[in-house]
């Protein structure tokens, strides 16, 4: 007989899920008293958003994207230049640079994404230097010199600090980006994706109009890297190009769904939360310049010994165990 | 007579090198073309120019009525046209099964009087099709585990799964044992059954005269002869092109 397709939720009853565990994850946390704690809570959230956008190009399409801090930090200066022109309303900032940033993802995508494997790679990288000479040479935003983003003084909802309430909206954007993948992942538009990853040509002999789904997954992909940065001034309150540019977002966003999984949306959260939090304990017990060291042995220990990353290994598992029953 | 397909002085250049030189081919509905010719004269440059992979310089190809020579290859499958590799490129990733609904949910209902199937009736159909070719055992088996046998029928039934009008298979049978030959036959005769024309692209004369009404033969981008088979192989240009002087 026909194999019984698994049964999974569906999207609706996902997205209701997930925002459950997102409310009560965020009320919950609110009990806690040390205030760093959503220090540390924030900076792995926006790993979790950057790894699971990454992802979209990266896992399920095969498109390596180094250029994760361009679009993040895309997302980072619409903030600040919109937050200094017209004192925006955080909603309308994130909505705002998250558009900038899909659009950005368009033009980068129109412009490589003829391009295949290594030369789209190398085009990513390109941008990223672009966009950061383009950004230290802009007065308006600061310049070379940053710029700084007075916090509110008023924090909105009652909150008793402004970092308790940007962690709050932040895990409402991570659930919103964790939604959006799954229901990629499980569309037709994600079949297309994922035929495109194992064999371009052939998908294009099967229909898939590879060129248009590249673009929308690039879109959406850096359309998402840049809501990651939307709140970001908020939170750092200084932001100069350097800092906004670091090495450290690219290589997380890579990192993460590597050791995660690539092939499901729970493999980058899973990333993001292990990483990003083993990064945040060494930061405070030993030096945060240990960061990237951890990330690069880690990365390697997962290329050689779990190429599959840790939902591969757990799928593999799983699998064993349902031939041997 | 309308031909499904009308390859109109085909040509195509790679740098100074001609690959193919005022190439015409007709090809009917449903009907059984063998196309040979040695190595290197131009066949598999043929597919990709006709399935949209390689643009050309010059000429036209017709299909079903109109003139698809400028569209890319996604829209040219949609239209009718479907093909298999030479080198079977599974999609890796996915199952058996899967991967028949890839071309099932972006090859089909593009065409007047066709619909898409929804995500169940797609694996329904998927099923049907393997388990015509006889790969309904391996439905839910990863792809890239495959023997080389049914990888090459899992290449045929992708192919029939985008419910073409036209099917080009490029060399499905080379390597295969003698028995395994014959399984692939089979299942490109029985593509009469389901109403599609073949090109069959093949270096095994035997199949390709149990299989051919018709057979064509390209010689270093030239088509040199093009009729009834058995003439075909007593024409003495082919027997040159073959054996030399």
């Amino acid at each position: 007989m026909n194999p019984p397709v698994k049964v999974a939720l569906s999207n609706t009853r996902f997205a209701i899920l997930a925002l459950v565990v997102g409310a009560v994850l965020a009320l919950g946390c609110q009990f806690i008293q040390n205030d760093y704690f959503f220090n540390a809570a924030y900076t792995v959230l926006l790993y979790a958003i950057l790894s699971t956008a990454w992802n979209i190009l990266g896992g399920y399409t095969g498109y390596v994207n180094f250029g994760t801090a361009a679009f993040f930090a895309i997302g980072v200066y619409s903030s600040i230049v919109l937050y200094k022109a017209f004192h925006l309303p955080l909603g309308l900032l994130i909505i705002a640079g998250t558009v900038v940033a899909g659009v950005a993802g368009i033009g980068l995508g129109y412009l490589t994404l003829r391009l295949r494997g290594h030369f789209f790679a190398i085009a990513t990288l390109a941008l990223a230097v672009m966009l950061f000479t383009f950004v230290t040479n802009w007065d308006y935003a600061g310049g070379a010199r940053g710029a700084y983003v007075l916090v509110p003084r008023e924090v909105p909802f009652g909150f008793p600090r402004y970092i308790r309430y940007l962690f709050t909206v932040m895990v409402g954007l991570t659930v919103l980006a964790i939604v959006v993948a799954r229901i990629i992942e499980r569309s037709r538009f994600g079949q297309g994706l994922a035929a495109i990853r194992d064999d371009e040509l052939a998908a294009e002999c099967a229909g898939v109009p590879t060129l248009r789904l590249k673009l929308i997954a690039t879109a959406i992909s850096g359309g998402m890297m840049g809501l990651a940065g939307t709140t970001f001034p908020f939170f750092i309150s200084f932001v100069e190009p350097v800092g906004a540019f670091d090495l450290r977002y690219a290589v997380n966003a890579i990192a993460m769904p590597v050791i995660g999984g690539m092939t499901t949306w729970l493999g980058p959260l899973l990333g993001a939360i292990l990483l990003g939090t083993v990064q945040q304990l060494v930061q405070v017990t030993i030096s945060s310049a240990w960061n990237l060291l951890i990330v690069g042995v880690l990365l390697v220990g997962f290329v050689t010994l779990a190429p599959e990353g840790i939902m591969g290994w757990v799928l593999a598992w799983r699998a064993r165990r349902s031939k041997r029953s | 007579m309308s031909a499904l397909l009308q390859i109109d002085r085909l040509t195509k250049r790679f740098g100074g090198f001609v690959a193919l030189d005022q190439v015409s081919l007709q090809v009917a509905a449903g009907e059984r073309l063998g196309l040979i010719g040695p190595n290197g004269s131009g066949k598999s440059t043929l597919v990709n120019c006709v399935s949209g992979l390689l643009r050309t310089e010059g000429g036209a190809v017709i299909f079903n009525g109109s003139d698809i020579s400028r569209q890319p290859a996604h829209q040219r499958i949609r239209a009718g046209i479907a093909r298999s590799f030479q080198i079977p490129k599974p999609f890796a990733s996915m199952s058996v099964i899967d991967n028949l609904c890839v071309p099932l949910l972006y090859a089909t209902g593009h065409r007047p009087g066709q619909t898409r199937p929804g995500e169940a009736q797609a694996r329904d159909e998927a099923f049907e099709i393997l388990r015509s070719v006889g790969l309904d055992a391996r439905a839910g088996e990863m792809s890239a585990g495959l023997t080389q046998v049914d990888m090459r029928k899992l290449e045929l039934a992708r192919a029939i799964a985008a419910r073409p009008m036209l099917l080009i298979a490029d060399e499905a049978m080379a390597g295969l044992s003698t028995s395994e030959v014959d399984e692939i036959l089979q299942l490109l005769l029985s593509m009469k059954g389901r109403g599609i024309a073949v090109i069959m692209i093949e270096h095994i004369m035997r199949a390709v005269m149990q299989f051919s009404e018709r057979v064509a033969v390209l010689v270093a981008g030239h088509k040199i002869a093009d009729g009834d088979p058995h003439e075909v192989i007593a024409n003495p240009d082919v027997q040159r092109a073959y054996l030399g002087e």
